[in-house]
């Protein structure tokens, strides 16, 4: 079993700086996402670990050992494609014995690893087919299973279940998993898809235009972004600018109660989670400024509704409600923000929380 | 509506299932002619334009005697396969033809393939522009380009040798040899050879067990087609070879030519085309995936 450490690792095509001086601790046997945007450069970081890339900068170790000298073909690691890449000419077995084979291993050893690697990915039965007679969902596994059969001290998967449709992917997901789970094996996993970075990881790496901007448990990156794009990227926010003065942030006609630490006069930004966002009966008095709007559009979403509220001075504003709440497109509600974060320049979030009718007080 | 009529369109009315159904096979028929029309009639075309003459050469080659009104040969016989193949100059321009075809293919496969591999796997300035030169060779009337490259040959010593024919054909091949293992090889995805050196392989075995396997039909093609349009290839060895480089197309040619007896060249026509339609049809086996239309669609 091994750790991973990126340390500074850059990489440079042209003038264009695909990933810039990035740094990933990756303890043993943990499952780490890497999400991103289309473009940020997740792929590119995780084939210079897979040795597919040289980076132009900084150190990939294994283990604490340096490996950006090793070939891809001499590196503990093991890479699972996007694409489709089961060698077509070759049965199953020989696609998952390739690597054995090239270890001289005995016959014996090498049927006993396939057999299990097959076994671990639930195709036992398939040694004999080619790979045009399996389906994306099951090359995909086999794909898993050639990577696994090598006992590498790392493994890294690619988007692999982009291609799939989406009820295979998440059964996949699943599994993969379980089997990660099993096999306790050093995972890195890139995906654009935060659904399932939230699902599968221990720890997520958000990186936006070649850097890590968070890395942290999924539920602490939901609750608490460490900056704005990860706050715009993870999950539904609204974001609202806003200026300090007086204690108070001045956000359009309306206002919130201000992190003392904030110095008068700097220009914020507000991010609010649509379910922090809780609908006040007209007639309350509630202590602090609650927004007067109108619903715009109100769309079931089967455990949850979600509504568009149009507040004047502050536009389009999202809401998750209740199905207890009884609305309709048209009516006329108040709302009042239970939670809320105050993005200052780069510094991390400011966090604000409001009990239940007693006012805002803070929190961090 | 008067209860007569009512009647009679009852019994229309059962009747007229039958008569649809009668109707709909026969409409069904027409249309069928109408839609596959052009088809019918290229097919027709086929027959007068390619069986037509190739029955000719078949039944001239099996001819004894064939007098002018008679629409087929009046004496049958094989005196003229005899004849033909015990000429001296057939025994050594076969071999000589064998041989020519399999060192032209050889040398194109050994200059082609490795720029081919390049053309498709490296990204260097006028790499396109160096695809469609290939073009060029077969862009301009052959004799003329021929003529002047004769030239050439001429104050080189190479007119009349057997190296010089070989220079002269080899030219032929290129555009077959560099643009069909071209699109062969990037057809084959990169992530595919990633996935193999990942699993420890290295790049020559990579190449060998991954990248060489997926493209050995379109090279197979690729070389059968080349020894096969060589072998035919008489245009270049008539000007470059003669007099003392004979192939057994330049034969052909001098035979057709020289001769009023038209089985001789009947004969060596059926005996040229015997190979190169065992081969063809060798290739037809080898042809998956397109990758001749492929190639020539780069």
């Amino acid at each position: 079993m091994a750790t991973l450490d990126l340390i500074n690792l850059t990489k440079q095509f042209g003038e264009v700086v695909a990933v810039n001086s990035i740094n990933l601790n990756v303890g043993d046997g943990e499952f780490l996402c890497i999400l991103g945007p289309s473009g940020c450069g997740k792929s590119t970081a995780l084939r210079m670990v897979g040795g597919f890339e040289d980076p132009s900068a900084g150190d990939v170790r294994i283990d604490g050992q340096s490996v950006i000298t090793l070939p891809a073909n001499r590196r503990p690691t093991a890479m699972v494609f996007q694409k489709y890449t089961l060698w077509p000419h070759m049965r199953i077995y020989d696609n998952i014995a390739f690597g054995l084979r090239l270890r001289r291993l005995s016959t014996g050893e090498i049927d006993r690893a396939v057999q299990g690697a097959l076994q671990l990915v639930g195709l036992p039965t398939y040694g004999k087919r080619y790979p045009g007679q399996l389906s994306g969902g099951e090359q995909q596994r086999v794909a898993l299973a050639r990577a696994l059969v090598l006992e590498p001290k790392i493994l890294l998967l690619d988007e692999p279940f982009s291609n799939l449709d989406a009820l295979l992917r998440v059964r996949l997901r699943e599994e993969l998993r379980a089997i990660q789970r099993r096999v306790h094996i050093t995972t890195i996993f890139v995906t654009h898809d935060q659904e399932e970075a939230l699902s599968l990881a221990d720890r997520i790496a958000v990186m936006h235009k070649g850097q890590v901007e968070q890395v942290d448990k999924a539920s602490n990156i939901y609750a608490s972004p460490r900056t704005l794009f990860v706050a715009d990227f993870i999950g539904a926010m609204n974001l609202l600018p806003a200026i300090c003065q007086a204690g108070l942030l001045q956000l359009g006609a309306h206002h919130l109660a201000a992190p003392p630490s904030l110095s008068a006069g700097s220009s914020v930004t507000i991010a609010i989670r649509p379910e922090d966002l809780a609908l006040v009966a007209q007639s309350d008095s509630a202590p602090s400024d609650t927004w007067a709007g109108s619903v715009l559009q109100l769309m079931d979403l089967g455990h949850y509704r979600r509504a568009i509220v149009d507040v004047p001075t502050l536009g389009q504003l999202k809401v998750y409600l209740s199905k207890s709440v009884m609305l309709n497109e048209g009516d006329s509600v108040q709302l009042t923000p239970m939670r809320y974060l105050v993005y200052h320049a780069h510094e991390a979030p400011l966090e604000m929380q409001q009990q239940a009718g007693e006012g805002v007080m803070v929190y961090r | 509506m008067t209860p007569s009529e009512t009647a009679e369109e009852q019994a229309t009315e059962a009747t007229r299932p039958k008569q649809t159904s009668v109707n709909l096979t026969l409409r069904a028929w027409l249309r069928v002619l109408r839609r596959e029309s052009f088809g019918l009639v290229a097919l027709l075309l086929l027959i007068v334009g390619i069986l037509g003459p190739i029955s000719t050469v078949f039944l001239w080659a099996f001819t004894e005697r064939w007098r002018y009104p008679s629409l087929l040969p009046t004496e049958w016989g094989i005196k003229y396969w005899a004849q033909t193949l015990s000429r001296a100059d057939i025994g050594s321009a076969l071999p000589l033809s064998i041989m020519l075809s399999l060192v032209v293919t050889g040398l194109s496969a050994l200059i082609c393939l490795p720029a081919a591999y390049a053309f498709a796997r490296m990204r260097f300035p006028g790499r396109q522009l160096l695809l469609l030169s290939f073009l060029v060779t077969n862009a301009f009337p052959r004799f003329g380009l021929y003529v002047s490259i004769a030239i050439v040959f001429f104050r080189l010593d190479l007119v009349g040798t057997v190296p010089g024919v070989i220079l002269i054909q080899l030219i032929n091949t290129l555009l077959l040899m560099i643009w069909i293992p071209t699109s062969a090889f990037q057809g084959v995805d990169r992530a595919l050879e990633e996935a193999a050196l990942d699993v420890g392989a290295s790049r020559l075995r990579v190449f060998v067990q991954i990248t060489l396997p997926m493209v050995l039909p379109a090279l197979g093609a690729a070389l059968l087609l080349t020894f096969v349009s060589t072998f035919y290839e008489a245009q270049g060895a008539l000007l470059i070879g003669l007099p003392n480089v004979r192939t057994m197309p330049v034969l052909m040619y001098s035979l057709i030519n020289n001769q009023v007896i038209v089985q001789y060249g009947a004969v060596i026509s059926l005996v040229l085309w015997l190979p190169s339609f065992l081969l063809l049809a060798f290739v037809q086996r080898f042809l998956r995936g397109n990758a001749v239309t492929a190639g020539l669609g780069v």
